[in-house]
């Protein structure tokens, strides 16, 4: 029973926390919460199920399975962070200089219509992802890890390993650190602020498309209102781990999802939302900071 | 620091902006400086950049609804966008050239769309003429106040739910409008409004008038609860405890089989009694109501104009500035928050006793959107203005049946247009700056 939890929480946390970290970035630049990024994730499911149903129709997934989900992850991973440069340019661009709340107006307004475009063109009923993999797995102590599990175990490891590495080695990283310390300076040093955001916009839609699809596979069901509560969690994730801080984001996922699932297990299952958002109120009320966050003074 | 941020974001280049895909490379709204460059640019760029920015929007629309309707998309964007743009570079060559500070597109076509027809001459005239308000304002209130007798059943009913709607939205107004605390869990306390009515009315058997004090101590005394924990957190963080608030309460509303009935909702409401007669005709209620919705806008706008409102503006516009010169900050944003759940929780009390039926469906996350709509719609801190964008959002939804589907979407992107265009809402702007 435990172990099997553990393995649980280890799946959703790792989807939690590629969700956060894209929280995370945004705010870390734009102080903004992206409110609409949930949605991001929701398009990455739902793509999915309608690409790899085309490759289907086509006749690739019956030629090669693997080269039709590959396909799938690339092509829904290209159109969400198209989705997520879009959203920038439209809806907050337009607002960078304008009071903190516009914004968060504004991504909530996206966050909407999102949701709606989505329902209003696939429908509001549930989608199936077609189950092309069977529910095989592993014994492990006690517990049946299925392979889909250990999959996101592994895929969310992965690419929160690669961030880390791309935002500590790389130029673009060094730059996007430099924004999120201190715009007017890094813009005088010659760093090209709207290419920044553009990349954080972009990397972060990227990793909640891949979070997306790999929901999609596990749960099999995909809803258009799936991206609201999904991004309130890892919301509830970044705040956790201390919001601005990308290892911070990682962990606090990963806890979340642990603190879930265990909750879900030993206390109720009823309230499997409401877990979330008490940690936040609490952490909130503890430590405003987060985890891993440094707490700023507010400046006259 | 803000304006310094501008000017070096104006001077620098044009971004060559990463893309995942290819022909997307000149979606990007252009800068003044392009803008400029480009501003007279010839009949190509006047073709070339509607042409990628609807070839963008539709190429991600594809997947959605397949090729068909993606190219008809494609169409109708390339023709909005190219009128857009053919009209601003039309105005550009009236006005000579864009002459505004603002660094955004759209923006400066709405500013030339109203300096070339927004010189109505009709609309100069309107306000400032105390006469004209007079009979203006007579004239509301004979519109008003006879509804009933000439309105159909169906109007009047959307009125009752306009009149529960303005004392909802005013309640936030105070702490949204007034003090500039997002709240995005508002819809917690309309509900637990209707639902202490609900249940001491169902389970306790007390009337109308013995319910309305109790559940108004509950409502206030949960504003108060709410606002220790959320008073130490700055904006945005402030607006998702408040949003985490107003999940927790709908979930254990949905939750709490044995009290509430869960999703089944409370029904067999009473309805209230005046005198011994009973209030049930919708005629009869809409002047029940009537008498609430005065009442509130009468108390919120002298409480606003009284040295508690003259705080809680204050910490709306600087926080810092008000507690130093003395303003207890935190005593007068828990005011707000208990004053504002106050009147929550009697647009509450008054729905569950419209409706008869209470369920947690009716107070949502969108719920609470909506009355957050209707506040920054009519303008914050307006109280007129709230009063309008709350019948606004009530009418419009009923006047658009035949799209219901549609409404949402419409929703969502006139929150975002509503920011980028018109921050203040429709009455707002007396100095009223929204600060996080």
């Amino acid at each position: 029973m435990f172990i099997q939890q553990l393995i649980n929480g280890l799946t959703l946390g790792g989807v939690y926390a590629l969700i956060a970290l894209g929280y995370t970035m945004v705010y870390g630049i734009l102080e903004l919460i992206n409110f609409a990024h949930g949605e991001i994730y929701m398009l990455g499911a739902y793509l999915g199920i309608i690409f790899l149903a085309f490759f289907t129709t086509v006749g690739l997934t019956a030629y090669s399975l693997p080269l039709a989900m590959i396909l799938t992850f690339v092509l829904s991973v290209i159109f969400c962070s198209a989705y997520g440069f879009t959203i920038e340019k439209i809806a907050y661009k337009p607002l960078r200089n304008a009071p903190r709340l516009s914004p968060l107006i504004s991504a909530i307004g996206v966050s909407i219509f999102l949701q709606n475009y989505v329902m209003l063109t696939q429908g509001a009923t549930d989608k199936i992802f077609p189950n092309l993999f069977e529910k095989a797995g592993i014994e492990f102590i006690g517990a049946r890890v299925t392979y889909t599990q250990i999959f996101i175990i592994a895929a969310s490891a992965v690419l929160m390993l690669s961030l880390n590495l791309f935002i500590t080695k790389t130029r673009m990283g060094k730059a996007m650190r430099a924004v999120a310390q201190d715009k007017v300076m890094a813009s005088l040093v010659g760093i090209n602020i709207d290419t920044v955001i553009s990349a954080t916009f972009i990397i972060g839609s990227a990793l909640a498309a891949v979070a997306g699809l790999m929901v999609a596979i596990y749960y099999g069901l995909v809803n258009y209102s799936i991206g609201y509560i999904a991004g309130i969690k890892a919301f509830t994730a970044a705040v956790l781990g201390g919001i601005g801080s990308i290892p911070g984001a990682m962990f606090g996922g990963v806890l979340l999802g642990l603190v879930e699932s265990f909750s879900a297990a030993y206390i109720s299952s009823e309230y499997k939302d409401a877990y979330a958002f008490i940690i936040l109120i609490i952490i909130l009320f503890i430590k405003p900071s987060g985890l891993f966050g440094k707490s700023q003074e507010e400046k006259v | 620091m803000n304006t310094v941020e501008h000017k070096i974001q104006n001077t620098s280049p044009p971004p060559p902006h990463p893309l995942p895909q290819g022909e997307g490379d000149s979606f990007d709204i252009p800068s003044p400086s392009r803008g400029e460059g480009e501003g007279g640019g010839g009949s190509l760029n006047l073709f070339l950049r509607p042409l990628f920015i609807a070839l963008w929007l539709a190429l991600l629309f594809l997947p959605f609804r397949g090729l068909k309707a993606a190219v008809i998309l494609f169409i109708i964007l390339f023709a909005a966008v190219s009128l857009l743009k053919a009209f601003k570079n039309y105005a550009g060559k009236i006005k000579g050239g864009l002459n505004g500070d603002s660094d955004h597109y759209f923006i400066n076509i709405l500013r030339i769309a109203v300096e070339i027809y927004g010189r109505c001459p009709y609309l100069e005239k309107l306000p400032e003429s105390k006469a004209r308000s007079t009979v203006f304002i007579l004239l509301m209130s004979v519109i008003v106040l006879t509804l009933p007798f000439y309105g159909h059943d169906y109007l009047i009913d959307i009125a009752v739910l306009s009149g529960i709607y303005i004392i909802l939205a005013q309640g936030l107004n105070i702490v949204v409008g007034f003090t500039g605390l997002l709240n995005l869990g508002f819809a917690a306390f309309y509900a637990i409004g209707a639902y202490s009515y609900a249940l001491l009315n169902t389970k306790l058997g007390l009337g109308f008038w013995a319910s309305l004090p109790l559940s108004l101590m509950l409502v206030t005394l949960s504003g108060f609860i709410l606002a220790i924990p959320a008073l130490r957190l700055r904006g945005d963080y402030l607006a998702i405890v408040t949003l985490g608030f107003g999940e927790i309460v709908r979930l254990v509303l949905n939750n709490w089989d044995s009290f509430t009935k869960g999703p089944n909702g409370i029904g067999g409401i009473g309805p209230p009694h005046i005198f011994g007669m009973r209030i049930s005709g919708i005629g009869q209620f809409y002047y029940f109501v009537l008498i609430f919705a005065l009442l509130a806008v009468f108390v919120i706008r002298r409480v606003a104009a009284s040295r508690i409102g003259r705080a809680w503006i204050a910490i709306r516009e600087d926080e810092i500035a008000s507690s130093s010169i003395g303003i207890n900050t935190t005593a007068y944003k828990l005011y707000s928050f208990a004053f504002g759940a106050f009147w929550a929780g009697l647009a509450g009390v008054l729905f569950a006793a419209k409706m008869q039926f209470v369920s947690p469906e009716s107070f949502t996350f969108m719920e609470s959107v909506l009355v957050l709509c209707m506040v920054i719609l009519g303008g914050l801190g307006s109280i007129p203005g709230v009063i309008l964008g709350s019948i606004i959002l009530v009418m419009l939804p009923e006047m658009l049946r035949e799209v219901q589907l549609y409404r949402m979407l419409a929703l969502g992107s006139g929150l975002v247009l509503l920011m980028i265009f018109r921050p203040q809402g429709l009455m707002g702007g007396k100095g009223v700056s929204f600060r996080g």
